[in-house]
């Protein structure tokens, strides 16, 4: 009983800090339904997708290789690669759910997208105290009603797709939506040096069978992310 | 349009990866902490994917031509979310300018 209070307690918090991203997410999700029905797929595979997966960015990134008819390892491979990023939120949660049973494991791994992640890390530092059960509400406070606000804005812009002709270059959404995420990003030297290796790695691997020039792209340009903030970090550290 | 297994396949694949992705170091590894230049790695697995599925459809459309609003567009997006620092702000601009402009003509 008293575990349960807490719980629910956590879960209204969660809840109202979540809100807000109901703004990003729900025309998001909305987009990816429309692209998704203009590039073929029928409802229920639209739905598969925000449901099975539930990664937009991973979602878009399958979308857009499907469109370039990309055999289904170099779509699964290319679209993991951009969820990668999970493993470090898997990490960092760890500490705070790792004793928990199995099953409840589970179920937090599958809710596991950003905003939950971000907004748990945030409450993490600001509310050190809070009970496991607690923090466990609260993460799935912020996950949950997100997580069923993208079934449903999914749902409806697949209906609305349907509506839309063919011919309108929706292709164009989906560099639009990564441009829109990634740009708050390149304020940073190792990110902006990162996407630059990916665009020019993958335009001068283009010619690189079923799309492999993309993934070997993504891996120089993690690397020269990673190096370039190693040297900064050194730089830094020698000037204090 | 697609094939069903073929649409279904990538459905299940990427599904079932993501999620292990995701319960990885929850479910399985426990405690121990991830090796730090792969957790430095990791930390740009977006930018270091999404900008090179951007450069081809934004260079090329799917009749195999420049398009120059593309890039306008494009270069649009980016400035304003730079500056922003808004997703919302920066993806309306884009869209309204492409399929804005795209219309008129």
């Amino acid at each position: 009983m008293q575990t349960q209070g807490t719980f629910l307690r956590g879960f209204r918090q969660g809840f109202w800090s979540g809100l807000p991203f109901a703004l990003v997410l729900g025309p998001f999700g909305m987009l990816f339904g429309v692209i998704a029905t203009e590039a073929g797929l029928n409802l229920v595979e639209v739905m598969g997708f925000s449901v099975l997966v539930i990664a937009g960015a991973a979602q878009v990134t399958a979308l857009s290789l499907m469109n370039e008819n990309a055999p289904v390892l170099i779509v699964v491979f290319t679209a993991l690669a951009v969820n990668m990023r999970m493993a470090i939120y898997s990490a960092a949660l760890v500490e705070h759910f790792g004793r928990f049973p199995l099953w409840k494991r589970a179920v937090a791994a599958y809710w596991l997208f950003d905003q939950p992640f971000a907004m748990t890390s945030v409450d993490i530092t600001k509310n050190p105290q809070r009970p496991r059960e607690e923090r466990f509400g609260f993460y799935l406070g912020v996950a949950i009603p997100l997580g069923i606000l993208w079934y449903v804005v999914t749902y409806m812009g697949a209906t609305l797709g349907d509506l839309l002709p063919t011919d309108i270059g929706m292709e164009f959404a989906i560099p639009a939506t990564f441009l829109a995420l990634v740009a708050p990003l390149l304020r940073s030297l190792p990110h902006l040096a990162a996407a630059f290796t990916s665009v020019a790695g993958t335009l001068a691997f283009a010619s690189l069978p079923f799309n492999s020039g993309l993934l070997l792209a993504a891996l120089l340009a993690l690397i020269v992310g990673a190096e370039i903030e190693k040297r900064l970090e050194r730089r830094r550290s020698a000037d204090v | 349009m697609f094939d069903s297994s073929y649409v279904w396949t990538i459905i299940i694949l990427l599904g079932a990866g993501t999620w292990m992705i995701r319960f990885s170091f929850m479910g399985l590894v426990g405690d121990r902490p991830l090796p730090a230049y792969l957790r430095r790695m990791l930390n740009y697995s977006a930018v270091a994917v999404l900008p090179g599925i951007c450069a081809p459809i934004i260079l090329t459309n799917k009749t195999g031509d420049f398009e120059p609003l593309r890039l306008i567009a494009a270069a649009a997006i980016l400035i304003i979310g730079v500056w922003t620092q808004s997703l919302m702000k920066s993806i309306s601009a884009g869209l309204l300018i492409y399929f804005g402009i795209n219309a008129l003509l």
